[in-house]
């Protein structure tokens, strides 16, 4: 038992030559979102509000494909989309198709809390966030906070190489190499169980670079992208048409529920079962174990626990292990 | 190996008062589309096609609402929204905020079958729906005078119960902390926050087995009467309205938000699945188990030829038939 908390900014084929001016920012925006949500649990916030609080700073950070950063649509334009889920009470909120709401996650938790529905979608999820504006804080800002020339390049590359690409840039092949040979960013999620065994989960993306204008993807879709109940909490990324199909985040729950797997095992299972290269998750459970499987080249992931482990990463144990470093 | 079976639903939350003529016209729908759907699954054709083709015949008839008669948003509006899983891959496609589409189910099946995506919505499924050259209809063809005055009534009753899920202050209601279904406050039956008076069942699916084994499965909506722009129901989400696999296809229909916390349309495949549940145990579980105090009901077939149902509702619009010979439709 105890406290534990996951995150990640996305997986996908992140070379391990990635340059260390790429990786360095990034994974000081993963220790900070880290040790700002152990903090918060430290301090005894629920655990609903650190999945938020913590994904809220990995949308800000333009090293993310989520919030400011996120890639752009085949029109060149940002469409958000963001879940969160409370595992005691099951209930969740969605957004889809934001273009102008600073923190995707926020507005997901509003739709959770303040509205009948669970998910609302483009215009009308817009027209929510401006009712909140003055009364919840909502933050929006003009589509060009979002967008940031990298992103812009990726677009542009990946028009000339006419392909619909994963949230992170893969390699092109017989094409131009991707932006300064990196690119790397992905969706980005948090799961959280505190001491009570009281489970959260959020998750946040731009989806994917030159996608169709409407597309949605698996962030959003309770039981794909984003699951929570008594059992465990789950955000995954990676392809989301797989994901979709896999229920992904649901299935890691349900195979803990109906048969009998641990945390670890039923996360491996589902992990197995998806396609080669198309699926990362973070998973907590009720009593406190942490995992982070992918079948991708890497994941930008970091967990700590009340025990004191604590790990950031973004290819398998073994590779590069001096990024995993123990925590006091 | 079972032979084919195909299972339809007009919608659960029946009006008990629901006059008899009405009620005898939705069995003849029913029946009929039963009927189409029995033809092509005996003349070979593969399950994804008859769930398509058995939904599209649902949407066109006005006697259901999807399509045509669709539910209406707080603005007056329409926006369907509908999702198909075939079991043989778990391909799946999904369409949500389509507004001149006259066949959602058949943009969903296009957008599995000719996009790089499982799901679309509002301008860009609209788009997408003018690319690939579907009927499309003026907005005014879905909106029937019945369905204005039903919003009035509906804006009416919800300035008493607008928030369907914030417990009303008093004495029954309060200790119902999920509380979906908490505001009843005048002891009315109730679905998702309507009087059942007004409240007029939104959704049509069906799920069919052919006779190789392989399962799919479709489901249309309005959505919900008085439903706020943009919001999403159960019925796009594979998953939650919808979801079909190697084991079975299930269709699901009923209070938008209980589904999808239950994830109920996986979850009868996760029993099946992951606790070796036959179907009809799996179905019964779910609804009983999985959707706490939510009001649903659900339609499934087996890869075995086995046909089920359940709901807690008063009433689904139903029918089945089996390879055997056997049909049956129902309401009560």
């Amino acid at each position: 038992m105890g406290w534990a908390i996951a995150l990640h900014g996305g997986a996908g084929d992140i070379p391990l030559s990635l340059p260390a001016e790429r990786r360095a920012p990034r994974e000081a925006t993963l220790r900070h979102c880290l040790e700002l949500g152990v903090a918060a649990l430290k301090a005894n916030r629920p655990p609903l509000d650190v999945v938020e609080l913590v994904v809220r700073e990995l949308e800000n950070s333009p090293c993310f494909n989520a919030g400011k950063g996120s890639v752009l649509t085949t029109n060149g334009t940002v469409e958000m989309e963001a879940c969160i889920m409370d595992g005691n009470t099951k209930k969740c909120g969605a957004v889809s198709g934001l273009s102008t709401v600073v923190n995707a996650i926020s507005l997901a938790r509003l739709v959770m809390e303040r509205t009948p529905h669970i998910y609302l979608a483009f215009d009308g999820a817009e027209a929510f966030a401006r009712e909140q504006v003055k009364t919840m804080g909502v933050e929006t800002a003009h589509s060009s906070h979002f967008i940031t020339t990298e992103n812009v390049e990726r677009l542009k590359n990946a028009k000339e190489a006419k392909r619909v690409q994963i949230d992170y840039t893969q390699p092109i092949k017989g094409a131009i190499p991707s932006t300064k040979g990196d690119s790397q960013i992905g969706t980005v999620g948090c799961v959280a169980v505190d001491g009570h065994g009281i489970l959260a989960s959020a998750t946040s993306t731009g989806g994917l670079v030159n996608k169709m204008v409407g597309r949605i993807g698996d962030t959003p879709i309770i039981g794909a992208g984003t699951y929570a109940n008594s059992y465990c909490a789950v955000s995954a990324t990676g392809k989301g048409e797989s994901i979709i199909q896999a229920t992904v985040a649901r299935d890691v729950a349900a195979l803990m529920e109906y048969k009998g797997l641990s945390l670890k095992e039923a996360a491996a299972y589902v992990i197995e079962r998806t396609p080669k290269g198309n699926v990362g998750l973070v998973a907590v459970s009720a009593n406190g174990e942490v995992t982070m499987p992918f079948n991708t080249t890497g994941m930008f992931r970091a967990c700590a626990t009340e025990d004191g482990y604590s790990e950031i990463g973004i290819w398998p144990s073994g590779i590069n292990d001096d990024l995993e470093y123990p925590n006091k | 190996m079972g032979g084919w079976a195909i299972a339809v639903h007009g919608g659960a939350g029946v009006d008990p008062k629901l006059p008899e003529e009405r009620q005898e016209e939705a069995r003849r729908v029913l029946r009929r589309c039963l009927g189409v759907g029995a033809v092509a699954l005996r003349a070979g054709r593969p399950a994804v096609d008859v769930v398509e083709m058995v939904v599209r015949e649902l949407e066109t008839d006005p006697v259901f609402n999807s399509g045509r008669g669709s539910a209406l948003t707080q603005e007056g509006t329409v926006e369907m929204e509908a999702s198909i899983m075939d079991g043989r891959g778990r391909r799946c496609g999904a369409v949500s905020g389509l507004t001149t589409v006259k066949n959602p189910v058949s943009l969903a099946r296009l957008v599995m079958d000719r996009s790089p995506h499982s799901y679309l919505a509002f301008h860009g499924a609209e788009d997408f729906a003018r690319e690939q050259g579907v009927e499309v209809v003026d907005n005014s063809y879905f909106i029937t005078d019945e369905n204005v005055r039903m919003l009035k009534l509906a804006k009416e009753a919800n300035s008493i119960v607008y928030d369907y899920r914030v417990p009303v202050p008093s004495a029954d209601t309060c200790s119902s902390s999920a509380g979906l279904v908490g505001a009843t406050t005048d002891g009315g039956m109730q679905m998702n926050g309507l009087p059942i008076s007004i409240y007029a069942p939104e959704t049509v699916g069906c799920v069919a087995v052919d006779s190789g084994g392989w399962c799919a499965a479709a489901t249309s909506t309005g959505g919900l009467m008085n439903k706020m722009s943009g919001r999403i129901g159960d019925s796009p989400l594979i998953g939650s309205g919808t979801y079909a696999c190697g084991a079975c296809a299930v269709s699901c229909t009923g209070e938008g938000e209980a589904i999808i916390r239950s994830t109920l349309a996986r979850d009868v495949a996760a029993l099946m699945e992951y606790k070796g549940l036959g179907l009809q145990e799996a179905v019964d579980y779910a609804l009983k188990e999985r959707l706490d105090e939510g009001k649903a009901g659900l339609i499934a077939v087996s890869r075995n030829g086995e046909v089920a149902n359940g709901f807690n509702t008063v009433g689904m619009f139903r029918g089945c038939a089996t390879e055997d010979g056997f049909m049956d439709v129902a309401i009560w």
